[in-house]
């Protein structure tokens, strides 16, 4: 796959959440090339959860297609999109990413229970994991500690580090800086697209913070890509 | 990995948990214990008395001749003449045979007249003999061997004197005619411990100057002539008997009970014990019922434990489902977790159990004569542990399903 590929492809795509008629979500075109990063602007409420939701395969839209790594998400059975989630996309979010009683690297190894396929790239997941951690620049000894005993830009990094492991092809962040104070948020984003440059992964992160833009290949307004439906209820 | 997680999880919410797996652990524990005495109950009673073949009355129903001969409770409507029991002594079935005479009593203890030979023929707990705790048997004829209960609730020991009451509940004392305690027996559990044995012809003697239940006014015959006269019994109130081969226990019984000189009454005690149970064993059914109750109670609180959980665990949740983990991952996540906790609550409940035992086992069977034998877990404590598990996993199903459905809604976005 080059670097070209398509990673993601929305097009034509129309949601509502059940039982909620009063919000609906329309992206008519959306792209994510491989290995590009791209950030989307909108402040909460714009419908960028919705958004993740659909790309990652939590739910499913009424029309059009979401295709990742070509792969339509509609035409798999839930079960498939679950593990498909797991093989492809690794997730970071805002805070509270991880397990806090299970150690930093069951926390880690935690997505490959679910994608074989991404646990066999990974090699020697154990080793992997450590190596994952030197790099994000967590000491080795935090290997073996309770996540929840971690500061919130150790957490964080973990979490950065859970999403690279088996080198998924798309990286789904939702403001993962923004409960990081501004010093931690640099050196948080020079270590996670330094990972994503090297394992060639996209990135597609939502943030509401315009400042973080000139990092990216592209930086997109969410409204320019989605518009919302919203009835009184 | 899920496993360890669950794990983990589980010692995070230590407390809770601990809790939890401690309300299990004491309701299967009271349950195996009740179950323990239940079974020992029942074979401490179906070993009141063993090797005795046939026990032997006037023709009554077999409880009740079980219920007067061994168990000292109510009376015998009517007594087995001399000549009767020569007859079946005689009989070439008999290998030995054991009479017993009742009727007196001592304070509220039963006195029972019998021959040497019943500290040798009464054996209980599968052929176990009565052992002495001090003294010895019969002697003399105005030797009495008390019951180990009769010598604890009296305060009686080797060499102190006994006066025989006439009749169960009198004031009519064989006073003039006074026993003295030649032996204690040890602790059995039987009711040889609440009773005074004496011998057959004690029981005689004690009687020369009575008739028809009354002391005959004004006729005090001295001990010495009592001595010198012939004590064999005219009636005795029943035998127990010992055949030379089992296979002869049926023609014997059919026998006796088909005596034409007066009816008699023939039973096997093994049968006749089963057939009181039957109407003893009501309780231990209820008493199953409550503590299996009990067990129920845990797990309900079990699974309220689970439901108060559900809310601060749907981050959690959601974590898992971005991870790639179906809803039914989840699922099954909180019934591993639950069965976890059943099965470390059911094995801690058995050893809770295995330990009570093994300190209080001596003390029940001296105080209570139950004998509780300390064995792994059988037949009968294995299914009761795997139910509990079962069950656990059974009722966690519901809140399992509620975090499924709530796992399924919140996909992996939870506002908290």
């Amino acid at each position: 796959m080059t670097g070209t590929d398509r990673i993601l492809v929305l097009e034509d795509v129309r949601f509502r959440w059940p039982g909620r008629a009063s919000f609906s979500l329309n992206v008519p075109r959306f792209a994510v090339n491989g290995g590009e990063t791209v950030l989307l602007l909108g402040e909460s409420g714009s419908g960028k959860s919705t958004l993740l939701s659909l790309i990652c395969g939590i739910v499913v839209a009424e029309a059009g297609s979401v295709r990742v790594c070509g792969t339509d998400l509609a035409s798999l059975a839930p079960g498939a999109r679950d593990r498909f989630r797991a093989e492809q996309i690794g997730v970071i979010f805002q805070q509270f990413n991880l397990l806090p009683y299970a150690t930093v690297r069951d926390n880690i190894l935690l997505p490959l229970r679910f994608a074989p396929g991404r646990r066999a790239r990974a090699g020697d997941a154990g080793a992997e994991a450590a190596r994952l951690c030197a790099a994000l620049g967590l000491a080795a000894e935090l290997l073996t500690v309770p996540a929840g005993r971690l500061s919130v830009g150790q957490q964080q990094r973990v979490a950065v580090g859970r999403a690279l492991i088996g080198r998924p092809l798309l990286i789904v962040a939702d403001e993962p800086t923004s409960a990081l104070d501004a010093g931690t948020q640099n050196a948080f984003l020079d270590l996670l697209f330094a990972r994503c440059r090297e394992g060639g992964t996209s990135l597609l992160m939502v943030s509401h913070d315009e400042r973080l833009g000139a990092r990216f290949d592209r930086v997109l307004d969410l409204s320019g890509i989605a518009t919302t439906g919203r009835m009184a209820a | 990995m899920i496993l360890r997680l669950a794990f983990a999880s589980l010692l995070a919410r230590s407390l809770t948990v601990g809790m939890t797996i401690l309300a299990i652990a004491l309701s299967v524990a009271l349950f195996l214990g009740v179950e323990k005495v239940r079974t020992g109950a029942r074979a401490s009673f179906a070993d009141t008395i063993s090797d005795t073949d046939l026990i032997v009355g006037a023709r009554s129903g077999s409880v009740q001749l079980l219920l007067y001969s061994v168990f000292r409770i109510g009376n015998a409507t009517n007594n087995v003449t001399w000549k009767s029991y020569r007859d079946i002594a005689a009989r070439p079935e008999v290998a030995w045979i054991v009479p017993i005479s009742l009727g007196d009593s001592h304070r509220q203890f039963r006195v029972m007249g019998t021959t040497a030979e019943f500290f040798v023929r009464y054996k209980y707990r599968g052929g176990r003999s009565l052992a002495f705790a001090q003294g010895r048997g019969l002697g003399d004829l105005y030797d009495a061997v008390v019951g180990a209960d009769v010598a604890a609730t009296l305060g009686y020991s080797v060499g102190d004197p006994i006066v025989v009451a006439h009749g169960l509940a009198s004031f009519s004392e064989h006073a003039d005619q006074p026993f003295r305690v030649a032996g204690v027996l040890a602790k059995t559990g039987t009711p040889v411990d609440r009773t005074v044995i004496v011998g057959l012809e004690a029981i005689e003697a004690i009687h020369v100057d009575w008739k028809s239940g009354a002391k005959i006014p004004g006729q005090t015959t001295p001990v010495e002539a009592i001595r010198q006269m012939d004590l064999t019994p005219t009636a005795i109130t029943a035998a127990m008997v010992g055949v030379r081969s089992r296979l002869q226990v049926f023609q014997l019984q059919r026998w006796i009970n088909q005596y034409p000189e007066e009816p008699l009454l023939a039973v096997l005690p093994g049968l006749a014990l089963q057939e009181l149970w039957q109407i003893v064993g009501v309780a231990e059914t209820a008493l199953v019922g409550v503590s299996a109750m009990v067990v129920i109670t845990a797990l309900i609180g079990m699974m309220a434990m689970i439901f108060a959980s559900l809310n601060e665990r749907r981050r959690e949740m959601a974590i898992f489902r971005a991870m790639g983990a179906r809803p039914t991952t989840i699922l099954g996540l909180f019934v591993l977790e639950a069965a976890l906790m059943a099965a470390v609550g059911a094995m801690l409940g058995a050893a809770l159990l295995y330990a009570a035992l093994a300190v209080a086992q001596p003390w029940i069977d001296a105080a209570f004569g139950l004998w509780l034998p300390l064995e792994p877990p059988g037949a009968r404590e294995v299914p009761v542990l795997l139910g509990v598990v079962g069950a656990a996993t059974l009722v966690s199903l519901i809140p399992a399903l509620r975090a499924y459905r709530l796992s399924l809604a919140d996909g992996m976005m939870v506002k908290i």
